[in-house]
């Protein structure tokens, strides 16, 4: 029983344009199994995520087994989806599927560095299912706003750090905090993201 | 080492009608048992009270809170606590079999829980709409639910007038994001009031048992904030999917497999959003109304909030 009192990982809610500027990782504890986070720019770890998009491409792009990579898009941008032998039954979804289709992607943030030295973002699949546009829509809207409560915290909290009495870790944000160590992304370019986004559902339902 | 003190106090409180007893005498068996023997202060609670037992000729339920302590449905989150409570019957139900003599719902202001009354306790007759004061009950966990159960030790009391029963319903919404381990065709133990679902043919009381069909699913439902477990019995499983018991099993006899009938649930449900109503149990949701969110969406005050931003 003790291995199932942990506590399952949330799947958090992110547009394409932000999930892959995600590239910094980290754990929180030493331990062997200890879960691995992507740090969201909005300021939220991520260890899982849902998202809906199109699947507009399936190719294989395995040498010696199957390695199936989907394009899933967004209003926002793409998110690369990878599902070799160990993802049996996602693979087989990429393998069959039909483009383009609305599909739903359970899974886990994962990173790669290129020969150049650029960090990639790309999600390992737990599952994939093919589901309607009612759907789509559906997680576009939760998807923004999830976004824009994460950006109103961090503006909170960007606020009190530059407030003259300096009131140290007022919110205890502290993944607002690692934001402000790791990257130079200015929240401004999901809160817009959140406008497109919601400007494409909004134009589609007219 | 006044908590030494405190129990003795409180030792001396459950006595006092019933043997002329001095709190030194029982404060200094308590400081024997727990200075000298280094047994815990509980323990030598325990000890000492059985003691005093002894000396007036009484049974536990005799004295008041022998060691339980008052408490409230909600507060019910690990297994075998003594404690009591004051609750209202809501529900009895048919006992399923000869050693139990009743068992049905309790509920006070803050939720429900199930109870069990063992035929052996020879305990009065709780009738249903009554309001009790149930002193030393133990409670009990089966996959995540709390029960508790009434002993021969337990003190019942009714009480006058009715009370107030709280509302457990939890509403859960979101996306169904996974499906969990004994999901979909299942065998529990045919055995009365055990229920439990068997791990290969075996059920952790009974052992190797001809089990009997059921079908669920034991999902998550996740809005991007927490993600909530959410039991589905074999009626929901087939509102949701389609799928009958009688269906899937049919299925698993054509395959030769019940695997197929949680990948072919999965299939279904994955990726879905839903609507979910009903009573917590532990850290389960347990589905009694469930919608499926597949209307429109509208995402204009949303739009409004990110451009004022």
């Amino acid at each position: 029983m003790s291995g199932s009192q942990l506590t399952r990982e949330v799947a958090r809610r992110t547009f394409a344009s932000e999930f892959n500027d995600a590239t910094y990782t980290f754990k929180e504890s030493d331990e062997e199994r200890a879960p691995n986070y992507a740090l969201l720019p909005t300021g939220e770890r991520a260890n899982r995520v849902f998202v809906v998009g199109t699947l507009t491409e399936t190719e294989d792009v395995g040498e010696d087994s199957e390695y199936w990579r989907g394009r899933v898009v967004d209003p926002t941008g793409t998110f690369f989806v990878y599902a070799g032998q160990y993802q049996p039954e996602a693979a087989s979804v990429l393998r069959e599927a039909e483009t383009p289709a609305y599909v739903s992607v359970v899974g886990k943030p994962r990173t790669y560095e290129t020969d150049d030295g650029t960090v990639n973002v790309s999600l390992r699949p737990e599952s994939i299912a093919v589901v309607d546009e009612a759907t789509r829509n559906r997680w576009v809207v939760e998807t923004a706003e999830r976004t824009l409560d994460r950006i109103e915290a961090f503006e909170a909290w960007e606020a009190e750090e530059e407030s003259p009495e300096g009131a140290p870790d007022a919110t205890g944000n502290e993944y607002a905090r690692m934001v402000d160590e790791r990257y130079d992304l200015p929240v401004e370019n999901y809160r817009r993201a959140v406008v497109e986004a919601l400007e494409s559902v909004e134009g589609s339902a007219d | 080492m006044s908590d030494v003190r405190q129990h003795a106090e409180d030792v001396h409180e459950q006595f006092s009608d019933h043997i002329d007893v001095a709190v030194d005498d029982v404060e200094g068996r308590l400081r024997t048992l727990v200075d000298e023997y280094k047994v815990p202060v509980e323990e030598a609670r325990r000890s000492v009270t059985n003691h005093y037992l002894e000396e007036a000729g009484l049974e536990r339920e005799d004295i008041a809170g022998g060691g339980s302590e008052a408490a409230e449905i909600e507060d019910v989150d690990e297994p075998e606590q003594w404690i009591d409570l004051t609750a209202k019957v809501i529900e009895l139900w048919e006992p399923r079999s000869d050693s139990v003599a009743q068992v049905g719902l309790l509920g006070d202001p803050t939720g429900t829980i199930k109870f069990t009354k063992w035929a052996k306790s020879d305990l009065p007759s709780l009738s249903e709409g009554g309001v009790y004061e149930l002193r030393n009950v133990v409670t009990d966990e089966y996959e995540g639910r709390y029960s508790v159960k009434l002993n021969s030790t337990t003190g019942i009391e009714e009480v006058e007038g009715d009370l107030e029963v709280g509302d457990d319903t939890s509403v859960v919404e979101g996306a169904l994001v996974d499906m969990q381990r004994g999901s979909g065709l299942i065998k529990r133990c045919p055995h009365d009031d055990c229920t439990r679902v068997l791990q290969n043919g075996r059920c952790n009381e009974h052992g190797e048992v001809e089990g009997e069909f059921d079908l669920r699913i034991k999902g998550v439902v996740d809005d991007g904030i927490d993600a909530h477990e959410v039991i589905f019995d074999a009626e929901a499983t087939e509102g949701l999917t389609g799928i009958s018991l009688e269906e899937a099993k049919e299925m698993a006899m054509d395959a030769l497999d019940t695997t197929v009938v949680a990948d072919e649930i999965r299939g279904r449900v994955v990726g879905t959003y839903y609507r979910i109503e009903g009573p917590t149990f532990g850290r389960y949701v347990l589905a009694d109304d469930v919608e499926e969110l597949d209307g429109a969406v509208d995402g204009e005050a949303l739009l409004i909030r990110a451009r004022s931003m």
